[in-house]
């Protein structure tokens, strides 16, 4: 029987580029290029690795989010997954996490799933928690923040580094599992990845294919409201020396100054 | 007065100080009511009580320690069905911030997580979050339900204001998901006796100008002389020159210390977002155009080598 797994890719704004908010206090989507979240190409390469070490399976990404994140899902299907799902709807706009985490359940059930696997986090909410989120809503077991994961006789095992302590977790399929960037470099999409990409089938859903109500999601749906965004006000410049033989002296009398001393 | 949860963070009853931070906010939104899961309630207790806590509720049982996450939310979820509070506060730790998200689904709540302050709010509690890697502070509230927040550690002082602390046990009942995810063994980290990286007040971390695993003993005299903490960038990390758990950065540890110490670090953006709400920012680098430069409050421009030894000597002869 083939193992179906749903790997989800968030697509967001470059963590590099000068990210703002909008005037509505959402991300502004406009102002910097978006790219697939960096940490889900772990994602996207565990689920590659689980597959190959499966008798057969079939990869589905999918991705909640607008026009673009189409973008996302072609470097996804370019580095070797099978399939992508793209959930898109104008109502969507605003969703946060508990709106997310249903949005997704609903796309992973219509999907079908032995196994979903998630990054640890995105490069933008960087929250953390929708694996787990994602898990509650399916009922499902989560195996989160693994650094080593596999699949055999329908259980995963895998690592999870903690804070306090380093675990080994078992869980039956189905689950939803997320990986941490200490789980392997991912892959490039080679060149016949990338013109094979394009002929992957990429279906389209809105919130109505997926029995969602507008009310439940987006801005006014919201569980949580931002009432407010600043940018950080400019560092006034800090003291800068160049050692010329007293630099550490220096910055002891720096350090003694504001009373780290 | 409206109470306020506070899920507890310890090892066998010995309070992490987050917890403490907790209790401290939690006092600005109502009565703190503890939640502590698994063993060591009686150590607890009266440190608990000492932070404010009015009443301590706790529970333990095999399933805690024995199986990840779930058997905690359903804890928790019993401890909001009994006190029906005006906000639950976990510490954002890994678990923490997936058991109070679980949670908030289930209570049907929003949830804000790391956050760096929370204040009381006419219409519920207000936190800031810093985000975009500290480029932006936001304000947000929860707007549906039971607000949950994950607050990160040094969002404030701890501060004493002795409570009652009575201990109650809390009855719970694990649902059928509570085992879904065995943990088959559990390796603790070693302790190296130094600060706890989230939790130090100073952290000294070194990049790869550190130049090897041999190299990093400079960058540790330096922590201990100033009974730091030791991080890491990721580039010291992937070398294998020091733990990946040391690892500050976007995919590392957040750490927010009164002073932030960067020695051959360049300051990429994945770094900052580790480290850019510290208090006071200082790096020694060798070379003036490295970004890191851009966030110091103090930066010295010169060999790491050099520079080191000599502040860790003066430090040492200034500490008498
Ligand atoms: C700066 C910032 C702060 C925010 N703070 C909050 C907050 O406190 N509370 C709140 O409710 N919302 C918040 N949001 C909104 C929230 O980020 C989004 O709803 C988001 O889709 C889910 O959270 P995350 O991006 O942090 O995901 P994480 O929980 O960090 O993501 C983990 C994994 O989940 C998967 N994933 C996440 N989003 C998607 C998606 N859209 N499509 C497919 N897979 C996905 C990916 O595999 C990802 O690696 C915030 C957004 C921003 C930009
Ligand atoms: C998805 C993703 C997540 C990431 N997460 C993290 C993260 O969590 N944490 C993190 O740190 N990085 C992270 N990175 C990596 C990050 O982009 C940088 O590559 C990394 O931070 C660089 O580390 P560095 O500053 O030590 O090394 P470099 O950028 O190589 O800088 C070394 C610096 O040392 C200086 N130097 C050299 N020798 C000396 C000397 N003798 N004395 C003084 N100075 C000297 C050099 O001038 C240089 O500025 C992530 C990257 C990605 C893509």
């Amino acid at each position: 029987m083939s193992l179906r797994i749903v790997v989800c890719v968030k697509y967001v704004p470059d963590a590099t580029g000068d990210r703002h908010f909008a005037e509505d206090l959402t991300t502004d989507r406009d102002a910097v290029d978006g790219l697939l979240s960096e940490l889900d190409e772990y994602a996207v390469e565990q689920a590659l690795q689980i597959a190959e070490d499966a008798d057969d399976a079939e990869i589905t990404v999918l991705t909640v989010g607008p026009e673009d994140a189409k973008d996302a899902l072609r470097k996804a299907l370019s580095m070797g997954a099978d399939k992508a799902v793209h959930v898109e709807d104008d109502d969507l706009h605003g969703t946060d996490v508990v709106g997310t985490s249903l949005v997704l359940a609903k796309a992973v059930e219509h999907v079908g799933y032995d196994l979903v696997v998630c990054g640890m986090a995105s490069t933008d909410g960087t929250m953390g928690v929708l694996p787990a989120l994602l898990a509650e809503r399916l009922g499902v077991p989560q195996a989160t923040l693994l650094s080593e994961v596999s699949v055999e006789d329908g259980k995963v095992t895998g690592r999870r580094d903690g804070d306090a302590a380093t675990e080994q977790l078992e869980a039956a399929l189905p689950a939803v599992v997320s990986v941490t960037d200490l789980s392997g470099e991912a892959r490039y999409p080679s060149f016949k990845g990338i013109m094979a990409a394009k002929k992957k089938p990429v279906e389209s859903l809105d919130l109505s294919d997926l029995g969602i109500e507008a009310d439940e999601v987006g801005l006014e749906g919201a569980w949580t409201k931002v009432e407010d965004a600043t940018p950080r006000p400019p560092r006034t410049a800090g003291t800068i020396v160049k050692d010329e033989g007293e630099g550490g002296k220096q910055l002891a009398e720096f350090l003694a100054g504001q009373k780290f001393i | 007065m409206a109470e306020v949860l506070v899920y507890v963070d310890h090892v066998d009853g010995s309070v992490r100080k987050p917890t403490l931070e907790l209790l401290t906010i939690a006092r600005r939104i109502g009565e703190p009511v503890a939640v502590h899961l698994g063993a060591g309630a009686d150590t607890a207790a009266p440190v608990l009580a000492e932070y404010g806590a009015v009443k301590v509720l706790t529970a333990d049982a095999p399933e805690f320690a024995d199986y990840l996450v779930v058997p905690k939310v359903d804890a928790l979820e019993a401890a909001v069905a009994a006190v029906s509070p005006a906000a639950v506060l976990v510490p954002s730790s890994a678990d923490g911030k997936e058991i109070a998200a679980r949670l908030a689904v289930r209570i049907g709540s929003g949830i804000i997580t790391d956050a760096v302050d929370v204040e009381a709010g006419d219409e519920g509690p207000v936190a800031t979050q810093s985000v975009f890697a500290a480029a932006f502070t936001t304000k947000s509230r929860v707007s549906k339900g039971t607000p949950v927040i994950t607050v990160k550690p040094n969002s404030a002082a701890p501060e004493a204001a002795q409570a009652a602390g009575t201990v109650e046990q809390l009855a719970v009942t694990f649902g059928d998901k509570a085992t879904g995810t065995k943990v088959t063994s559990r390796t603790p980290r070693e302790s190296t006796g130094r600060p706890e990286l989230t939790e130090a007040a100073i952290v000294v971390s070194g990049g790869r100008g550190v130049n090897g695993a041999e190299n990093f003993p400079v960058i540790e005299a330096l922590a201990d002389s100033l009974g730091a903490a030791v991080g890491a960038s990721r580039a010291a990390v992937d070398a294998g020159w020091y733990p990946h758990t040391n690892q500050v950065g976007q995919t590392g540890k957040q750490v927010s210390p009164q002073l932030y110490i960067a020695a051959g670090i360049s300051g990429a953006i994945q770094h900052r977002a580790g480290m850019q709400t510290s208090k006071t920012i200082v790096a020694v680098n060798k070379d003036s155009e490295a970004p890191i430069f851009d966030l110091v409050d103090y930066g010295v421009v010169g060999d790491l080598f050099q520079v080191l030894p000599q502040l860790t000597e003066e430090v040492k002869a200034r500490k008498g």
